[in-house]
């Protein structure tokens, strides 16, 4: 896990190096029956953190940055609940990350965030941003440095429609728990053989009605 | 933080203008091209580090945290200064060992004395632990990388404070972009690629100061053999709750005595 933190060797007159990206993947299954809502997200360690109410943000980048940014989301948040006598919801912690991001526009935190969670109906989403905040609703995600290695098996196995087509077909493939857990630990074996920063250990977080669960996974063990 | 501006012109004897541009660049020359580089209003931003630090090694044993490193401080490729404090104690529970810039160095215990200072006069009992002093820095680090102007080093944080669940040790690391984290052992510079493999695979839970002294000494032999910069002269420190301890300057046994040393032309005719 530590390797995740030690920088690149590019140098620069400025210091902004990033550290190598991590990998991060969503894919949450759509709900055979309302109480089977489950999403899984899976990266490796240090760059989950729990927010909101059933709400969880995967970062990859820059680790100074993703804590920067973590702990600025943990405190609005924070003064979220004192003021609104609630917890965040994860469509409004979606805004409020992308906004976060946005302010810092022209010198960026170099943060590729995937949120995952619960929405106020039971149902799973997964948002995904690039670093200036710009987000979308998608049913299954992969950001950071094995993301293009792990995207095109996502879309082969969860066939996502054209997204061109109209009316717009909902994205994602029914997936039980255990298949969308075992779908997870397939792409981050297959990123691992061949991205260099992906590996050691991947976290996987279930988060579906029944409550939060977290599974570790060892990985380049051989 | 910003060098001051230069002080409305004083009348200076004619003499000593002709010296002062003629020996060193007088301070307007001086602030006029550092304007220049820093992108024209005057600021200056670290560019290079130039005495620096080797590599500092620490990790948790039973009784609190060890800390080590060698005391040579390079200019460059010159060892210029042999009998550096590179680890140093910071209040009642912690310890700071740093490499990279030396001057940073020192100009990071200043922000800590200026800490420890408030604390003392607050008066309260209270006292900043490892854990803050290690939020602390890491604001501290990251906020100058932020301003494009780093503090050049590789900061090591260990210390043991009373906590809700009894005595706690911690040890982190932090460095000039910011980046930083927790665990139970740390190495920083040369040590990252030949400490950290030795003691990911020899270091335990509760270990015992001498088993920890021998474990460490370990990385620093591998170091005093393959990092160039660094000397045969070492300091050990430790910090347990009953405080710190930085123990005086020694040197390890090297042993050079190998075959393949003794007669280095054996394999190969005509060479020296």
């Amino acid at each position: 896990c530590r390797g995740a933190a030690t920088g690149s060797t590019r140098t620069t007159a400025g210091p902004a190096w990033p550290s190598p990206a991590r990998t991060t993947a969503w894919s949450p299954p759509t709900p055979a029956s309302p109480s089977d809502t489950t999403s899984s997200r899976a990266s490796t360690p240090r760059s989950a953190s729990c927010k909101a109410d059933k709400c969880v943000i995967a970062s990859s980048g820059f680790q100074g940055d993703i804590k920067a940014l973590q702990k600025n989301l943990a405190a609005r948040e924070l003064l979220y609940q004192h003021q609104h006598n609630k917890r965040m919801s994860c469509p409004a912690m979606a805004q409020l990350l992308s906004n976060t991001l946005y302010y810092k526009r022209f010198f960026p935190y170099y943060a590729f965030n995937v949120l995952g969670g619960l929405d106020s109906e039971g149902k799973g989403c997964v948002y995904s941003y690039d670093a200036v905040g710009s987000y979308e609703r998608t049913g299954y995600s992969a950001q950071g440095s094995g993301s293009t290695l792990i995207m095109p098996v996502l879309d082969n196995q969860l066939k996502s429609p054209s997204p061109l087509l109209v009316p717009a077909r909902d994205a994602v493939t029914p997936l039980s728990e255990s298949e969308a857990v075992d779908l997870v630990k397939d792409v981050f074996a297959s990123a691992t053989e061949r991205d260099i920063y992906t590996g050691d250990k991947v976290e996987i977080v279930v988060i579906n009605k029944a409550g939060t669960r977290r599974e570790y996974i060892e990985l380049r063990k051989d | 933080a910003t060098p001051p501006s230069p002080a409305p012109a004083e009348p200076r004897s004619s003499s000593d203008e002709r010296n002062q541009s003629r020996i060193n660049p007088s301070r307007e020359s001086m602030d006029a091209s550092a304007a220049a580089a820093g992108g024209g209003d005057g600021t200056q931003r670290t560019l290079n580090p130039y005495v620096t630090g080797n590599s500092v090694i620490a990790m948790k044993y039973k009784d609190g945290v060890i800390m080590a490193c060698d005391t040579g401080a390079s200019y460059g490729s010159t060892l210029r200064y042999k009998s550096v404090e590179r680890i140093k104690e910071v209040g009642k529970h912690s310890l700071i060992g740093g490499s990279g810039e030396f001057s940073d160095f020192q100009e990071i215990l200043r922000y800590l004395d200026e800490l420890t200072l408030n604390d003392h006069m607050w008066d309260d009992g209270n006292s900043l632990g490892p854990k803050e002093i290690h939020a602390y820095l890491t604001r501290v680090m990251y906020n100058r990388r932020n301003k494009f102007d780093p503090l050049w080093n590789s900061l090591v944080l260990g210390g043991v404070k009373k906590g809700p669940k009894g005595d706690e040790k911690y040890l982190g690391m932090v460095n000039m972009i910011g980046t930083h984290f927790e665990e139970n052992h740390i190495a920083t510079g040369f040590g990252n690629h030949m400490a950290i493999p030795i003691l990911r695979g020899e270091w335990r839970e509760d270990m015992t100061f001498e088993e920890a002294v021998k474990l460490i000494e370990k990385c620093l032999l591998v170091l005093l053999y393959r990092d160039r910069s660094s000397i045969n002269k070492f300091q050990i420190a430790k910090i347990t709750t009953e405080g710190s301890t930085i123990y005086p300057p020694y040197a390890l046994k090297t042993n050079w005595g190998f075959a393949a040393f003794e007669n280095p032309s054996k394999g190969a005719v005509g060479t020296w």
